[in-house]
């Protein structure tokens, strides 16, 4: 049970402003949500690098000569760039896996946060007014991104636990709602190899949308398919590298409410997270439909009424 | 004219001042600044006052309405105008989903779109959309009238009781025991008045009727499957 | 019966199967017959473990009970003082529980009211609003608020001590409700708006909110509108206790309403009243730990109900962690409901006393749930009262009767460590000591 917020940029002069607008979105939805709060940027991307964005409780102790002997298990130049419990590591591209595997032998306590070429996922237990002052969101830049603030129902309030869950490179879902059949999606998900890191029923959410892209669906096809195969409410807010897409489970009773400017289109639970944002009282305002894909993309005209490829 | 802001004055110093006032009050004209989508703004008022809120609303924006007319010069959010007893909700932009939800009185007059559930199991309430609403409208609905200009999503009317529905557009699907009803003298005289009354101006003759086939009223095991 | 065959073999004797029994095949035919389940009211029959599954320890030397009639033992509660300016005052920790005008007679509701009222207690309205009978005579109404809001207005909740929202009964955590025709009498249906004789059904899930990050936005409407005055309350079942009041506790609640499976005189299907929900001795620990957990335990106050019938029963409610209790089935009985006084009526109905558990069809011969004129003359509500306040006052003093003997000057002061269990469900639901030893199952450190 949450509040969820998403700005997706169409003019370039914003994106500068990226992380002060959603900061501010994120705040307005401290009541739905005071557990925890988390955000993915979609921010620059370097040639040749991707980026795996690393958590630890102990940061001082763990961070500390992580990007030397990365560089040493992957043979290839890595950097590090530490944000409070955070750390965005630059690797090599295509070397995920092996970086993730080697972390796991030199920090097993270091948790993945997110991966991907522009995606950086920062998330934590607290206010998100105190989550992204740590984090100093406000002075992130970037074309889109996507914020989370929870009210825990039945998992544990903890780092992991929080969302937004990262699904595959550079993806990432957060949910309002309560899935009603995660535990035996989760354990058909583990049984097909997926790993499923929580308790939480919206990381097999994600989950279930990565095993079935890995089975060649499109996102689009794998949020359709989604609407057959989880059982529960849910309204779903997806990010990939070049945009987001919106679903809500045939019931639709979890809020969801979409405006949309020339310079952009803002996802927020209730009306209030976009208030601040520019230009709003001439924005067209919406409720997205029930069972319906609806996606924008930076690679394509964005188009509201667009469904998902 | 009584003008108050409502980021300075904050929720509770808003509400309680329109509470203040009685069926005799002489500030009846009352305009509140800066909505910015909070919740509960206006809700429980009992006076023939006249509120105008500037800007949009968030959830239950005069819940439980008695007596007074109140504006929106916006877009509603969810459960506006819940439980309406009486008086009058005037929405300029679209209303969120459970717009008038269990009503028992009173009308609802939306200028943009409704969303999902309008009218859900509503008592007694008029609602007037002049644009469209959203799937579920009208569950449960046991009485009062629906009135839609454009069209209505899926599942209109759902296991409704004695509630009236007159759509101008396409009705997506009806739910369980709603049926396409005559249009009889007597209902385009209704429709008429309703129309009029939320100032919309459309033929009646345009509209389609439709309400319960009363075959859910006392179970019968062949209807099983509806409930 | 024969016992032997033509030649001479003796039968094996007949022998019932565990697995169909006469009521299990009874219950075959009627479906039979009738194609659509059993609906009943009377909450979970079957045996499940329970508080007569617990006993107080009492002191002797290493404790000292207080002197009964001289050492006071006190039994007041104060409920919903953490938002609301007005909150309720009681005497005793027993409170009526939620029962609908239309399920009951209004003469009915009328002595709860008076019985509660001398008793110095609150009684609850159900769906189908409030009546004029019910509020004149209760000092303190509790207001339901409910998924149908039948008979819901702003007047009547302006007019109550407490809101109560409705989020689920005992007798159907996660279902709706279900009058049937025969009872919507013509009074019935104008307070719900219906036509006269349909059923009536109930929604499962209230019409303009899902969840608790909702369930906050309308709990500070119901605030707004009466003022920041009254305790909202907010009712779950016994389904996920710990999270639920967790979850009623973030979204703003005053005070939590947790309802076991034996509790309800709703009427619901009986498959619904017999396997869904958890008993009222299960519930109560996950949930005093959620409030332990979130540092509200004694500042949202918690009211146990589902099967509580004694004075017995309110102290081991308490000393498990429950601020007060409610009671419903035990009220209708106090009241005169299932006596068998009324043997040959109850026969006639196809039932005996003590097992009438029809009371939606409006057929009570006690005239207490029903909405028929006739019948309604067999009670008489100021009788119906003095009943229920002799019945309230026996239970407090029992609760007394046990704190005291455990040397507590208040009923509050009752604690789990009081207790041992006689059956290790019942140890290991309660978290108490079966009785000689010092072990429940699951107790930490002790590698079960």
């Amino acid at each position: 049970m949450c509040g969820i917020v998403g700005l997706f940029l169409k003019d370039k002069s914003l994106e500068p402003e990226l992380g002060n607008m959603l900061t501010s979105m994120l705040i307005t939805m401290t009541d739905r949500g005071p557990d925890s709060a988390g955000i993915a940027i979609y921010g620059n991307e370097t040639k040749g690098s991707s980026k795996m964005t690393v958590q630890s409780d102990a940061p001082e102790l763990e961070f500390a000569g992580l990007e030397s002997a990365l560089s040493d298990a992957l043979g290839g130049k890595v950097s590090m760039e530490v944000i409070s419990t955070h750390a965005v590591l630059s690797i090599p591209a295509g070397s995920f896996e092996k970086a993730r595997a080697a972390l796991s032998e030199i920090r097993p306590n270091v948790r993945v946060m997110s991966r991907g070429d522009t995606l950086e996922i920062y998330k934590e237990v607290g206010l998100p007014k105190d989550v992204a002052e740590q984090f100093n969101v406000t002075s992130m830049t970037g074309t889109h991104g996507i914020g989370h603030t929870r009210m825990a129902t039945e998992s544990a309030i903890t780092t992991m636990g929080a969302h937004p869950f990262n699904t595959g490179d550079d993806q990432c879902l957060v949910h309002n709602g309560s899935l009603s059949n995660h535990n035996s999606l989760r354990r058909k998900l583990r049984r097909e190899g997926i790993h499923i890191e929580t308790e939480n029923d919206t990381e097999v959410g994600a989950a279930y949308l990565t095993w079935k892209m890995r089975e060649g669906a499109t996102l689009g096809e794998a949020l359709e398919s989604s609407l057959n195969d989880l059982d529960g409410f849910f309204t779903f807010l997806v990010g990939t590298k070049d945009g987001f897409g919106v679903v809500r489970d045939p019931i639709a009773c979890k809020p969801a409410v979409m405006a949309e400017t020339d310079q952009y289109v803002a996802f927020g639970s209730e009306y209030r997270a976009l208030v601040n944002l520019p230009g709003i009282e001439e924005a067209r305002v919406w409720e997205p439909e029930p069972a319906t894909v609806y996606f924008w993309s930076h690679n394509v005209a964005p188009n509201s009424a667009e469904k998902a490829a | 004219m009584q003008t108050v802001d409502l980021q300075e004055m904050g929720l509770r110093g808003v509400n309680a001042a329109l509470h203040a006032q009685s069926d005799d009050t002489n500030q009846t004209a009352w305009t509140i600044e800066n909505a910015k989508g909070a919740h509960a703004i206006a809700c429980g008022l009992d006076a023939p006052i006249e509120v105008t809120v500037k800007g949009s609303t968030g959830y239950y924006c005069a819940g439980m309405n008695q007596q007074a007319t109140v504006n929106i010069h916006g877009s509603a959010g969810p459960g506006t105008g819940e439980n309406i007893m009486s008086g009058k909700i005037v929405i300029e932009g679209d209303a969120s989903q459970y717009l008038g939800a269990t009503g028992h009185g009173g009308m609802i007059v939306v200028k943009g779109n409704a969303s999902s559930r309008c009218g859900i199991s509503m008592k007694g309430v008029n609602i007037v959309v002049q644009g469209n609403i959203g799937h579920m409208s009208a569950f449960m609905g046991q009485s009062g009238n629906l009135v839609v200009c454009g069209d209505a999503g899926d599942a209109l009317g759902d296991s409704c009781y004695e509630a009236r529905f007159f759509v101008r557009g396409s009705v997506k699907s009806l739910g369980a025991d709603c049926v396409k009803k005559e249009m009889r003298e007597e209902h385009l005289t209704l429709l008429q008045g309703l129309l009029d009354e939320a100032g919309i101006d459309a033929d009646p003759k345009d509209f389609t009727r439709y309400g319960s086939a009363r075959n859910l009223y006392n179970f019968d095991v062949d209807n099983a499957a509806a409930y | 019966m024969k016992t032997h065959d033509a030649k001479g073999i003796p039968h094996t004797s007949p022998r019932q199967s565990a697995t169909f029994t006469q009521d299990i095949n009874s219950d075959i035919r009627r479906a039979a017959a009738t194609g659509i389940y059993d609906i009943r009211g009377g909450g979970a029959k079957r045996k499940v473990p329970s508080f007569d599954d617990l006993l107080f320890m009492g002191a002797s030397i290493s404790r000292y009970p207080l002197e009964g009639y001289r050492e006071k033992c006190e039994t007041n509660v104060t409920i919903g003082g953490l938002n609301a300016s007005n909150p309720i005052e009681l005497d005793i920790p027993v409170t009526i529980a939620g029962m609908s005008f239309g399920a009951l007679s209004g003469p009915a509701k009328e002595a709860l009211g008076r019985g509660a009222s001398m008793a110095g207690t609150s009684t609850t309205t159900g769906d189908g609003g409030m009546t004029p009978e019910e509020r004149g005579h209760s000092d303190k109404l509790v207001y339901q608020y409910l998924p149908s809001r039948y008979g819901m207005n702003p007047n009547d909740l302006r007019k109550a001590d407490a809101i109560e929202i409705v989020v689920g009964q005992g007798a159907k955590p996660g279902g709706g409700g279900m009058l049937l025709g025969q009872k919507i009498s013509d009074r019935v249906a104008h307070m719900r708006n219906l036509p006269k004789g349909i059923d009536q059904r109930s929604a499962c899930r209230h019409p303009d909110w899902t969840g608790p990050d909702d369930l906050e936005i309308k709990i500070l409407e119901l605030r707004e509108i009466t003022g920041w005055k009254v305790p909202i309350y907010v009712k779950v079942a016994g389904a996920r206790p710990y999270y639920d009041v967790t979850l009623a506790v973030k979204a703003g609640a005053d005070a939590v309403v947790l309802d076991g499976m034996q509790g309800g005189t709703a009427a619901t299907q009986d498959v619904f009243i017999e396997h869904v929900g958890q008993p009222t001795l299960a519930i109560i620990r996950p949930a005093v730990q959620a409030l332990q957990d979130l540092g509200m335990h004694r500042k949202v106050q918690l009211i146990l109900s589902g099967g509580i019938r004694s004075g017995a029963d309110v102290a081991k409610a308490m000393a498990l962690g429950a601020d007060a209790v409610a009671i419903g089935t035990a009220a209708l009985i106090a009241l005169g409901d299932n006596d068998p006084k009324w043997e040959a009526e109850y026969n006639a109905l196809g039932t005996t006393a003590g097992a009438y558990d029809d009371w939606h069809e409006g057929q009570d011969p006690a005239g207490i749930t029903t909405q028929d004129s006739e019948l309604m003359k067999r009670f008489d509500p100021i009788e119906g009262g003095r009943r229920l306040r002799n019945y309230l006052k026996v239970m407090t003093l029992e609760a007394q009767t046990i704190a005291r003997a455990c040397g507590k000057n208040h009923l509050h002061n009752l604690e789990p460590e009081d207790l041992v269990a006689l059956t290790m469900e019942a140890a290991a639901m309660a978290k108490v000591p079966l009785c000689g030893t010092d072990w429940y199952p699951g107790k930490p450190g002790t590698g079960y």
